[in-house]
């Protein structure tokens, strides 16, 4: 009940750190081969080297295509990109078109750029392998075009220059041309005055501590069905006692443990992780209502687990149906995937998960920095969560003559 | 075992009736009709009358009805119609205060095998509405009483069939009800133990406690019970002492009233 869920959290979270620090900390390797033996070629590995998302590997340029293909299959790198032996032709033809179209509409020179023709795309042929994910391949993508533009804009830059002056463009000059880009500056919208970033463990932390608690359903659930197949049920519905104080009881147990598990998940985040390389957890600032959300994801996790309990004829059904559901209510709830990317139904279909409702109200309180007031919605959908399936149970207990 | 101290009087948990009033009867099912969704009329206004203080048997074939009668009255099952007293008080409409007055020990072992004799009793003393006081003073009565003091501490997963059949005898008395549910209290156990709680049940009986027992060991039946019924798909067949009635039907012995009275064939259940 601490420890799974403690590990869980920190491996995850730690695996997720990779993510957050891809550029700088924790590059992809990129296979490069190059062809090409001018000048653009080498500015261009240098531009997708200084952008901090790739670590270079270079590859003789004798390898053929099966060969690279087969280095990319075996996982030398996930990518491989190769610079054909025309590259720095093809970038000096198509600048030179693009530099007198320019010059023409100045009034200046004509139109007959002469050189290749540059209608076209210059043929840089990236393959991939296809465990990469969509969306680090776009990534990926992404850096390589911002490479080869500024490629393109040093080499026009000199064309149009020495177009226009006859004579080559300084470097000083060039330089301060293609560095000094404007600045933008990150702001994380909060409700307080905090500007720092948010962390790995900040999404992560509080995500992982929701799907421990409702694993309680593991726990609670199998032992409700062990209850009511045992000869002690039969005994205590023969007792003054109602079986509602039974299951009360349960409630009260099982949400201390919950509070527990989060209370040490959070203290870990707190002290420990700074151990272990990953970020400190930032509490929020408001404890009442990080209190009051975490009492109610828990109980909210004990409900669920009792439904399971009630309504399952076998323990092996509890755990069973108790852990899977449990996993797609994470999935569709926003855990595993941002709920900010998912399409159209899922989108609907994600605010029947009680774990979304869950983690709303943690991302408000840790990422937004808000407080109590700010997730009053949230607490009302929760209440109203838990009010539902305490409902479900007991009509579950009296269909079955439990009660 | 040492059944030498019997229990004291069962507590009153109200006043005793006017001297001359007649005593209300320990069980009074009155036009009682039940049955389960593939099985029609199984009890279709049935009566039965248990008078206090009887060491009662209730007797019949494979799916006469025995088990479903025993929990209509103890609640576990709710009638469809008609009434069931308990001591005079309605068991439908005072479910939690009926609770109160009656034990049931169950066929099957009712208890948690993780936990230790004194932890169960203490478990189900508190569920049975024991102050701690008493629920202390109980269990050690009664663990002396069904020779587990030794064992007091020890999970019941250890112990042997008749240890737990004794465990089980003790969480069913441990509020002196006054009528007491027993089926086939001694299934599984050896001589010796059968031996001690069929005296320890007459001791009860002897203190005011009422029992209702039902059981296929007829020769035990014959030992304990003084008055039985036997009910074969529903209904009674015959309801009278014991002894008139193996007088009136020239048998020496349960079994063979059983057999004249229910027939020799097998009478499996459907399935």
């Amino acid at each position: 009940m601490f420890v799974m869920p403690v590990l869980l959290v920190m491996i995850v979270t730690g695996m997720q750190s990779g993510t957050f620090e891809l550029a700088d900390k924790n590059k992809l390797p990129l296979l490069v081969c190059n062809r090409d033996t001018g000048a653009a070629s080498r500015q261009f590995i240098r531009a997708v080297d200084t952008m901090g998302m790739f670590e270079i590997h270079p590859i003789p340029a004798t390898q053929n295509e099966a060969m690279i293909r087969e280095k990319v299959y075996r996982k030398e790198a996930l990518m491989a990109v190769v610079l054909p032996a025309d590259f720095s032709a093809q970038v000096a033809g198509r600048t030179r078109t693009l530099a007198g179209k320019v010059l023409k509409s100045f009034g200046l020179g004509d139109s007959a750029g002469g050189g290749a023709a540059g209608g076209g795309g210059i043929p840089l042929t990236l393959y991939y392998h296809p465990i990469l994910q969509e969306s680090f391949r776009r990534s990926a993508e992404g850096t390589l075009y911002s490479a080869l533009q500024l490629v393109e804009s040093r080499q026009l830059l000199k064309t149009l220059y020495f177009s226009i002056n006859e004579k080559e463009l300084p470097d000083t000059l060039e330089n301060e041309l293609l560095s000094n880009r404007e600045k933008i500056d990150e702001i994380p919208v909060s409700r307080n005055v905090n500007r720092r970033a948010p962390t790995v463990s900040q999404h992560n932390v509080p995500a992982w501590t929701i799907f421990a608690m409702f694993f309680v359903v593991v726990s609670l659930g199998s032992g409700i069905v062990r209850d009511k197949r045992s000869g002690s049920f039969v005994r205590l519905k023969t007792l003054p006692t109602s079986y509602v104080v039974a299951i009360l009881s349960r409630q009260i147990t099982y949400l201390g443990v919950t509070m527990i598990q989060t209370v040490l998940i959070f203290a870990i985040g707190v002290w420990i992780f700074p151990f272990v390389g990953l970020p400190r957890l930032d509490l929020p600032d408001d404890w009442w209502g990080l209190i009051l959300i975490s009492f109610l994801c828990g109980w909210c996790a004990v409900s669920y687990a009792i439904c399971v309990g009630v309504f399952a004829e076998t323990e092996e059904q509890a755990n069973g149906f108790g852990v899977i559901s449990i996993v797609i209510l994470a999935a569709i709830g926003g855990l595993m995937i941002p709920d900010f990317i998912m399409t159209g139904p899922f989108r609907t279909v994600m605010k029947f998960s009680p774990l979304h409702w869950c983690l709303d109200a943690y991302y408000s309180l840790f990422l937004e920095g808000g407080k109590l007031k700010d997730v009053w919605a949230n607490v009302l959908s929760l209440a109203i969560i838990i009010a539902g399936l305490q409902g479900i149970a007991l009509w579950g207990l009296k269909r079955k003559n439990l009660i | 075992m040492t059944p030498n101290q019997p229990d004291p009087p069962p507590h009153q948990s109200e006043p005793p009736p006017h001297q001359s009033e007649p005593p209300r009867p320990a069980m009074q099912i009155e036009d009682v009709t039940f049955h389960y969704p593939d099985q029609p009329g199984l009890f279709s206004h049935f009566n039965l009358r248990i008078e206090t203080g009887q060491r009662f048997g209730l007797f019949g074939p494979n799916g006469a009805g025995k088990t479903t009668l025993m929990n209509l009255m103890t609640g576990l099952l709710t009638a469809s119609s008609g009434t069931i007293r308990l001591f005079g008080h309605e068991m439908q409409k005072h479910q939690r205060s009926v609770n109160k007055l009656f034990g049931y020990i169950p066929q099957d072992f009712a208890f948690y095998q993780e936990l230790s004799p004194v932890e169960n009793l203490e478990f189900f003393g508190a569920w049975s509405g024991l102050n701690e006081g008493t629920i202390r003073k109980r269990t050690r009565e009664l663990l002396e009483i069904l020779g587990l003091g030794a064992v007091r501490h020890k999970k019941v997963q250890q112990f042997s069939g008749g240890m737990k059949r004794r465990v089980n005898l003790a969480i069913g008395v441990i509020h002196r009800p006054r009528l007491l549910f027993l089926d086939e209290p001694t299934v599984g156990v050896d001589v010796q133990t059968r031996h001690a709680v069929v005296n320890y049940l007459k001791q009860l009986n002897e203190s005011g406690t009422t029992l209702i027992y039902t059981s296929h060991q007829l020769s035990e039946a014959e030992e304990l019970c003084d008055t039985i019924a036997l009910i074969d798909e529903g209904r009674i067949i015959t309801h009278e002492a014991l002894d008139t009635l193996l007088s009136r039907h020239r048998q020496e012995g349960l079994e063979g009233l059983f057999l004249e009275l229910t027939g020799k064939n097998y009478r499996d259940q459907s399935v």
